[in-house]
């Protein structure tokens, strides 16, 4: 198993007032992430535990994108990763972070 | 020790235990009183019919209400694996043991299992691990799957899965992980008289499920009571 | 806990395969009222999983919690057949414990199990199959104190294994098409006894002899559910309303409709031969008949109504 971290500063908070949410499943292909509002309003932080080793730069990549799309600041984000693919990671992110906009 | 061996140390004044096509049944005096006895030799695997067959001797010895000790002796294979089996409902069977068991511990009866030889998957479920207190005798094999079995299901090599099962009880094959893991309460002393161990296994029988306070306390599973225990304080804090 | 559902459709009208644990329960469950024990932010995953290079879920596959059916209380507990099969490890397994021990106190109207599991993790082997016994113990003494206990199988993983023993603990059970209840599954019986006695690729040979067709038909199941979470709630307040004691006259009332059974289906290659036996006027068209023509066919069936468990 591999651990990354990656902290990011944000321009604004992230908007609503969910405290924590959940989306996807650890399932070959796919991951889950979980995200909880337990950060000052201009950080963010994102843990992926993965069994794929060797991946840092891509993930460190669709957390950058993430992060300037949806500036969610504020954030915990911890995944599970069962081997997703980038599109998929990236999906359930901003799924992630509407879910918290809620 | 074999069936012969044990049934004669527990029973010095004689049975009349029988084994027919793997199943044992029979009663014999015990203690001042009788034991009801059921089991499985000979590393047989358990099917519809076995199951049936052994419920049938449990619910016999509920209804005659005397709450005499019931014995469950296991040197058996996993469940009979067959598309009949399951055709015909193998889970209902099984489970319907099971409960036959627990009913009599319900209604007083001791229920004590001894593993003597191996015993697996549904078949262990449904006899051995559903008794009040399981002990074993030195040599049993008690398992979910070999580990050239796991090896193919997890695709790690046997000698990796060798090195790990040496400190990891949790998924290792064999009687020291089940007695790690909590589901084997006590290993009992072959060389003494099985029937006064059985006496005294009755008489410190466990008010409630205490095998995953022993799993803790044993290091065969870490985590469980305190899960369990964090699980239903919350679900208590209303 | 926010959690995806289906947006802009019904809820209930979710496909109970296709659907994740989290969102059976939350549209299961009055809307709002479901509350999760040990939720994914309490991070109690399975300290084992490391060792084998495995990823974990913060929930290790499984969802516990209360909530209210049609207004009554109850406790529901909810595998997720797409993590590691939903196969019971050493957390896994504690959480079930857990809730089915504080029912017994709390008393809730039901406690509900939405199986979806294809038995013990091999990984956490031990821990998995000492909880499906600690599940067994706990499942007779709630159901002799008095609280029914209802299993919901409709999901990818089905009940095999050790979950198909707890099934046959639970005071009823409803099942779907797409519900598989077994204890061997199709690959191991191929693999110990080859494919000539069973094909585990031959897609309809499985779902005729574990589905949950089958399984309504014999009286395995007490309930036949459409593939919808609006169907599986109004199974389980039926069966809620008629769950069957845990006593002598339960068991020997059971043990007799199992030897039944065995006796006049023993010799059956097949389940269209059992079906045929009991009247099915046309066997072979069972498996594609939809859910009111099957029905029909089971209120025309002896054995299905026999249900004492």
């Amino acid at each position: 198993m591999e651990s990354l971290t990656f902290r990011h500063t944000t321009e604004k908070p992230l908007g609503g007032t969910a405290p924590s949410a959940i989306t996807g499943v650890v399932a070959s292909g796919n991951l889950e992430i979980l995200l909880e509002r337990v950060l000052p309003p201009d950080a963010c932080e994102v843990a992926i535990e993965t069994p794929i080793a060797g991946y840092g730069p891509v993930w460190e990549a669709v957390v950058a994108d993430f992060v300037a799309r949806a500036q969610p600041g504020g954030l915990r984000i911890s995944i599970n990763d069962g081997g997703a693919r980038p599109d998929t990671v990236s999906l359930r992110l901003l799924q992630g972070a509407r879910l918290m906009e809620a | 020790m074999t069936l012969a061996e044990i049934l004669a140390s527990l029973f010095p004044e004689g049975h009349a235990v029988r084994v027919a096509d793997g199943l044992v049944t029979g009663r014999a005096p015990f203690d001042g009183a009788e034991a009801a006895v059921i089991g499985i030799d000979g590393d047989t695997p358990l099917g519809v019919e076995g199951a049936l067959a052994l419920s049938r001797a449990v619910l016999d010895a509920v209804r005659a209400g005397d709450r005499v000790p019931i014995l469950v002796l296991v040197d058996s294979d996993s469940q009979r694996m067959s598309r009949r089996d399951e055709l015909l409902g193998l889970n209902e069977c099984l489970a319907h043991l099971a409960k036959a068991l627990l009913l009599a511990d319900r209604a007083g009866h001791p229920t004590v299992g001894l593993i003597y030889g191996h015993s697996a998957a549904g078949a262990f479920i449904a006899t051995a691990l559903a008794t009040r207190v399981l002990a074993a005798l030195p040599g049993a094999n008690p398992s979910v799957m070999d580990l050239p079995s796991v090896a193919r299901v997890t695709k790690l090599p046997l000698e990796r899965l060798e090195e790990m099962a040496k400190s990891t009880p949790v998924f290792a094959p064999g009687l020291d992980n089940m007695v790690a893991t909590g589901a084997v309460h006590a290993v009992l002393d072959p060389a003494r008289p099985l029937d006064a161990q059985v006496r005294d296994l009755i008489a410190g029988l466990p008010a409630e499920d205490v095998r995953d306070r022993l799993g803790a306390e044993r290091g065969g599973r870490p985590v469980a009571q305190a899960v369990a225990a964090a699980v239903a304080a919350e679900a208590r804090r209303g | 806990m926010a959690a995806p559902m289906a947006a802009g459709t019904d809820p209930r009208a979710l496909s109970w395969y296709e659907a994740t644990a989290r969102q059976r329960v939350a549209a299961l469950a009055d809307p709002g009222t479901f509350h999760e024990f040990l939720p994914p932010t309490e991070r109690r995953m399975s300290p084992h999983l490391p060792l084998f290079d495995l990823p974990r879920a913060f929930d290790d596959g499984i969802v516990v919690g209360r909530a209210r059916l049609d207004g009554k209380p109850v406790l529901v507990a909810a595998q997720e057949g797409r993590f590691m099969g939903g196969a019971f490890g050493e957390v896994h397994g504690a959480k079930l414990i857990g809730l089915l021990r504080a029912a017994r106190d709390l008393r809730p109207a039901a406690v509900l199990i939405l199986f979806d599991t294809g038995g013990v993790r091999l990984q956490e082997a031990n821990a998995g199959e000492t909880a499906i016994a600690e599940a067994m113990r706990a499942i007779a003494e709630l159901r002799a104190a008095g609280v029914p206990v209802i299993g919901l199988i409709g999901g990818r993983a089905g009940a095999y294994g050790g979950g198909g023993l707890i099934a046959g603990a639970c005071s009823r059970l409803a099942v779907s098409e797409g519900g598989r209840i077994s204890v061997s599954g199709p690959e191991v019986i191929e693999t110990n006894q080859g494919a000539e006695e069973f094909d585990s690729r031959d897609r309809a040979l499985v779902w005729r002899t574990m589905g949950g067709k089958h399984r309504r038909l014999i009286g395995g199941a007490d309930a036949f559910a459409a593939d919808t979470v609006a169907a599986f709630r109004a199974a389980a307040l039926d069966l809620i309303g008629r769950a069957p004691a845990f006593d002598l006259a339960t068991l020997e009332a059971e043990q007799a409709r199992l030897e039944a059974r065995i006796a006049r289906f023993g010799d059956c290659r097949d389940a269209t031969e059992i079906w045929a036996r009991m009247g099915v006027n046309d066997p072979d068209a069972v498996p594609a008949m939809t859910t009111a023509s099957f029905d029909e066919t089971v209120a025309r069936v002896a054995e299905a109504h026999h249900d004492a468990r």
